[in-house]
């Protein structure tokens, strides 16, 4: 097995590319990619924008990460969808990177032990 | 005292556990959404939608040959009778629908991203949005294909479809043997989803007892 196949093999892992029965699978790695997830569709729902644009947000941020990144380099697609939304709605002007930004800092500074409601 | 090492994370500004809990924050204050809508969104696509849907459009098509004649020529609208709308998001606009047969394998990707009928097949699996999966099964389709476990006889094509159009696709499977008398629940009961993606067949019954 060469390179790309063990690559393939490897990630599928996981959620086992075999045997066919996988429709129970958790897609969702970690609870914000399923809240990225959520955003984004609820956002398109709510008429923000179309889901061709966010699609064409996600593209965009797909192939500069995928230009940057030998092949076989560690790939987090959610990450890339976050990124994509982030940057749609900055460009919409609905939200502004230095606004995300210290608002992740305050997070990230709350106390030890935080109520993570 | 509280061992805190499992949230070290929650201190780096630039996690993206923590950007994606700012984002919703800020999103909340500026009227956009609610967490409760976000929820639902969650809710809807883990329950209410789901692999089921296109099995149950699978399992149509092979009892009722003029519906299989309906979904071939516009997906959409089959779907839609049984039920399966899209929605914004639901990316159900241009449903194509690409059937095996003894001659023809079909298999589906999105090249570019990550297009997936999810309406009819709930959320693409991790394999599917993989950089790995979304180039070689285009270069080498059977080599692929072998490492899920299927092998395609050289004499069948692969036909490789890429989703990255407004058209998502989804792949009619051929009836297994061995499976006359069953109803449509049965029927729809075997098809898994990666059947209708294209990396899988559907296999018969287990031996009854």
């Amino acid at each position: 097995m060469t390179g790309t196949g063990d690559a393939l093999l490897a990630l599928g892992a996981g959620d086992g590319p075999a045997p066919p029965s996988l429709n129970g699978e958790l897609v969702f790695e970690a609870p914000w990619e399923a809240r990225v997830f959520g955003m984004a569709h609820r956002l398109c729902d709510a008429g923000l924008f179309t889901w061709d644009e966010f699609r064409q947000a996600l593209i965009a941020e797909i192939g500069r990460w995928e230009q940057a990144h030998p092949r076989g380099a560690p790939y987090a697609y959610f990450e890339r969808f976050q990124a994509a939304l982030e940057a749609l709605l900055t460009t919409r002007g609905l939200m502004a990177n230095a606004e995300l930004w210290g608002r992740a800092k305050a997070l990230a500074a709350r106390p030890h032990g935080h109520d993570h409601g | 005292m509280s061992h805190d090492h499992d949230h070290d994370h929650d201190h780096d500004p630039s996690s993206p556990a923590l950007r994606a809990e700012a984002l919703e924050a800020l999103l909340v204050e500026k009227g956009l959404l609610t967490p409760e809508e976000v929820d639902a969104v969650l809710t809807q696509y883990g329950e209410r939608v789901g692999p089921l849907n296109g099995a149950r459009v699978v399992a149509r098509a092979w009892v009722d040959e003029a519906y299989r004649a309906r979904l071939l020529e516009e997906g959409t609208a089959a779907a839609a009778e049984l039920g399966i709308k899209g929605g914004p998001g639901g990316q159900m606009e241009r449903l194509v629908v690409v059937e095996n047969s003894p001659s023809v394998h079909n298999v589906v990707v999105c090249t570019l991203c990550s297009c997936y009928p999810w309406a009819l097949l709930g959320l693409p699996p991790r394999w599917y949005k993989d950089p790995a999966y979304r180039s070689r099964i285009v270069r080498e389709p059977r080599a692929v294909l072998r490492e899920f476990g299927l092998e395609v006889s050289k004499e069948k094509a692969v036909r490789v479809w890429d989703s990255s159009a407004e058209v998502r696709y989804l792949v009619l499977p051929e009836r297994p043997e061995g499976t006359e008398g069953f109803d449509e629940d049965a029927l729809a009961a075997l098809v898994a989803r990666e059947a209708m993606i294209g990396v899988a067949l559907v296999s018969g019954p287990a031996v009854t007892p």
